[in-house]
């Protein structure tokens, strides 16, 4: 399964890749997501009028739906995309990153930062910026460590000549963007201008964390998982860079329209409308693209478990680009806005793409940190079914609730009428919500079951010499 | 030029100079337009400070919970001076930094996440909240960062001050079903010493902050069968928390 025989003038994985690191990451993903998870079945519980925890101060489903969505942002992906960039850009660069010390440093610092994020909030400390509830104090540790991770990773990559794959260019790009947006997002509205303003960055804010920090990453490592599963190249190199500028050039101008019908003034909310549907235009080159690299090979959907998620994750965003194209209309916003819609949107885009794609590496690095094959592939089997399935159900779920919220307002029901014919929704929710942790506890139970026929002993994951044992092929 | 390796690696060089600024511009063009522009735009509108923001209103609402609760009043802000230009004062410092903490009890909690601050000229939500909201009642301190919010399980609260009085508020803070059967939100019994009758200082900060909202516009308390609650004193033969 290595692609050993095509580069064979480079050096080995251990001279490369600090291996210890990428499962050290992908330990801490793992954790913040059953966090997360937690924070959700707070809030799920109590909108069923069943959590019983209600009352209980550090266990406030308000808290707890801040650190949700914190907790999978910085926690989940970010971890899980840093390990997997270690991964990624030593292979691609042929260089290992700037500095082991600093990966580690930057490692520990960014736990810190996703740890006293949670803390602070849990003891009401939040600041009033959506996905940057962060208390201010932490703001600028978080900062430093977003410049770091530029440098330690974009060192290795600056050094090469000539051209370079797309997978760089989205990387590069994010590096920069996330720094930018992080400081744009949480210090602007914070001490530079307030009101109506402040709410346009704060759109742009939310805007861009998911265009420019997750989505580039994510289609970076597409653009890098794909063609090596498939052992072909992607299928138009051109169309790649299509996508890429198109990205780069009207992803950020969207920002506005998640405030529409706000004082912010009607000519700019018009502008983020036309360019959010201008942007549809571009993803479906990416899209098309992928399915065009796909073709002739789709026996490998069944076959090939990792492309199974990749492949799924990307139907997701290409059902999510199309809500998008329809939602950010003034028609639409009109009945959706504040509904479960968004929130089912919000869903669909952070776990059922970005989510599916970064389950789908770890299902197909572990093997490879760990040196052997996983121990029960039908585990990973349901990990796959009931992610995708859970998923898919919540979002569909709570698509339709939106719907139904937002008729109600309009017909200016009394209030509880909005909550009542909720309940349903909201009780389905719960159980896509079940499906999707079991499906990522029978994960953790895999990965146990692998780890004890790893040749790694576990100690020396944790601590002795980073990748101490023979590099056999699996 | 191209003949040499040199040549092509200065082009190339170059070529990545200029792309890698057209990233950094792409996401300049953004900023300037989404947030630069709407900043100059409201220039003439200056951002007031908390303590421009106390109102008679907002002094009504916060005497009424000297009056209501003197007990947790006095516990949370200590006696109020005898004479009366340093009352007056004392009171609206009081108000001011009562709000500050309010807000930030508002933010904390979550509150700005089931509970939207604006009303859109759409879905007839004049109708069901009041007048439409103006970019000039956002230009303040208490919204930086803005609180408009993205959802509503709980409905828009930017013009519920002085629709419900203060001890529907606290009993509701309290527990909400006791006043909204099938309500899903969440007690906060953590604002009160035990009981609803007994706000703490948190519990008195987030009761000035919701009475707050809204309480700058004319058409305030936007409620068509506004009825003031009767203070304990005023019913005859009450007892507290009935």
């Amino acid at each position: 399964m290595t692609n050993e025989s095509l580069t064979r003038d480079v050096p080995p994985n251990r001279d490369l890749i600090e291996e210890r690191l990428v499962v050290w990451y992908f330990l801490a993903s793992i954790a913040y997501l059953f966090i997360s998870m937690f924070g959700g079945f707070v809030m799920a519980f109590q909108l069923i009028r069943h959590n019983p925890f209600n009352g209980i101060e550090l266990l406030s489903p308000g808290r707890w739906r801040m650190i949700h969505t914190n907790a999978v942002a910085y926690g989940f992906i970010a971890n899980a995309f840093l390990g997997n960039l270690h991964w990624i850009v030593p292979r691609l660069t042929l260089r290992p990153v700037l500095s082991r010390p600093l990966s580690y440093l930057i490692f520990g610092a960014w736990q810190i930062v996703v740890l006293s994020t949670a803390g602070g909030i849990l003891l009401g400390e939040a600041q009033g910026l959506e996905w940057g509830e962060t208390p201010v104090w932490i703001d600028p540790v978080a900062q430093l460590g977003l410049g770091l991770v530029a440098v330690n990773f974009m060192a290795p990559i600056l050094k090469i000549k000539g051209p370079m794959y797309v997978t760089l260019w989205y990387f590069l790009a994010a590096f920069v963007w996330t720094f930018l947006t992080y400081a744009m997002g949480n210090f602007v509205p914070q001490y530079f201008v307030c009101g109506t303003s402040a709410g346009a960055v704060g759109g742009l804010f939310i805007h861009d964390l998911v265009g420019l920090f997750v989505t580039p990453l994510g289609w970076g490592s597409m653009y890098f998982f794909v063609p090596i599963l498939l052992k072909k190249p992607i299928w138009s190199h051109g169309m790649s860079m299509v996508g890429f500028w198109g990205l780069a050039f009207f992803y950020p101008l969207q920002g506005i329209h998640h405030f529409l019908y706000t004082p912010i003034p009607m000519f700019l909310q018009y502008g983020a409308i036309v360019s959010t549907i201008a942007v549809e235009m571009v993803v479906l080159t990416v899209i098309v693209n992928f399915f065009g690299t796909l073709k002739g090979s789709s026996r490998a959907l069944a076959t090939n478990l990792p492309i199974r998620w990749f492949f799924t994750g990307m139907v997701f965003y290409a059902i999510t680009c199309a809500q998008c194209a329809l939602q950010t209309t003034l028609t639409f916003q009109a009945l959706i806005h504040f509904t479960d819609w968004v929130v089912g949107h919000a869903h669909l885009v952070m776990f059922g793409v970005f989510g599916q794609w970064l389950l789908g590496i770890m299902t197909y690095l572990f093997p490879r940190l760990l040196k052997t094959e996983w121990a029960s592939p039908k585990l990973c089997e349901w990990h796959f079914w009931l992610s995708a399935v859970g998923l898919f159900v919540m979002a569909l779920d709570l698509t339709l609730a939106g719907l139904f919220q937002g008729w109600s307002w309009a017909a200016l029901q009394p209030w509880d009428a909005s909550v009542e014919i909720s309940q349903p929704f909201w009780i389905v929710r719960i159980f896509a919500g079940i499906a999707m942790f079991t499906g990522q506890v029978l994960f953790c139970v895999n990965l146990w079951k692998t780890w004890q026929l790893s040749p790694l002993n576990v100690a020396a994951v944790f601590s002795g010499e980073p990748s101490g044992v023979s590099h056999r092929t699996v | 030029m191209l003949e040499s390796k040199a040549g092509i690696m200065l082009i190339a060089g170059l070529a990545f100079f200029g792309l890698a600024i057209a990233g950094l511009a792409f996401f300049g063009l953004a900023f300037v337009s989404n947030a630069v522009v709407p900043a100059l735009m409201y220039q003439d509108l200056p951002e007031l400070a908390v303590e421009n923001l106390v109102n008679g209103n907002l002094r009504y609402q916060f005497e009424d919970l000297a009056r209501r609760y003197p007990d947790s009043f006095e516990k949370a802000y200590g006696k109020p001076p005898e004479e009366v230009a340093a009352r007056e004062k004392w009171f609206n410092q009081k108000t001011a930094d009562t709000l500050r903490l309010g807000r930030k009890l508002y933010v904390g909690e979550a509150c700005w996440h089931c509970h939207s601050q604006f009303v859109r000229p759409v879905s007839n939500e004049e109708q069901r909240w009041g007048p439409v909201s103006r970019s000039y009642e956002y230009q303040n301190e208490l919204q930086r960062p803005v609180m408009f919010g993205t959802r509503r399980v709980g409905p828009d609260l930017s013009r519920e001050g002085g629709r419900r009085s203060n001890d529907w508020q606290a009993v509701h803070l309290f527990k909400p079903t006791s006043l909204s059967e099938g309500s899903p939100m969440p007690q906060y019994p953590w604002f009160f010493d035990g009981s609803p009758d007994k706000p703490n200082a948190r519990g008195l900060a987030v009761l000035t902050y919701i009475q707050w909202l809204g309480s700058w516009l004319e058409s305030y308390p936007y409620y068509e069968q506004y009825q003031p609650a009767p203070l304990p004193a005023e019913v005859p033969n009450s007892k507290p928390n009935e």
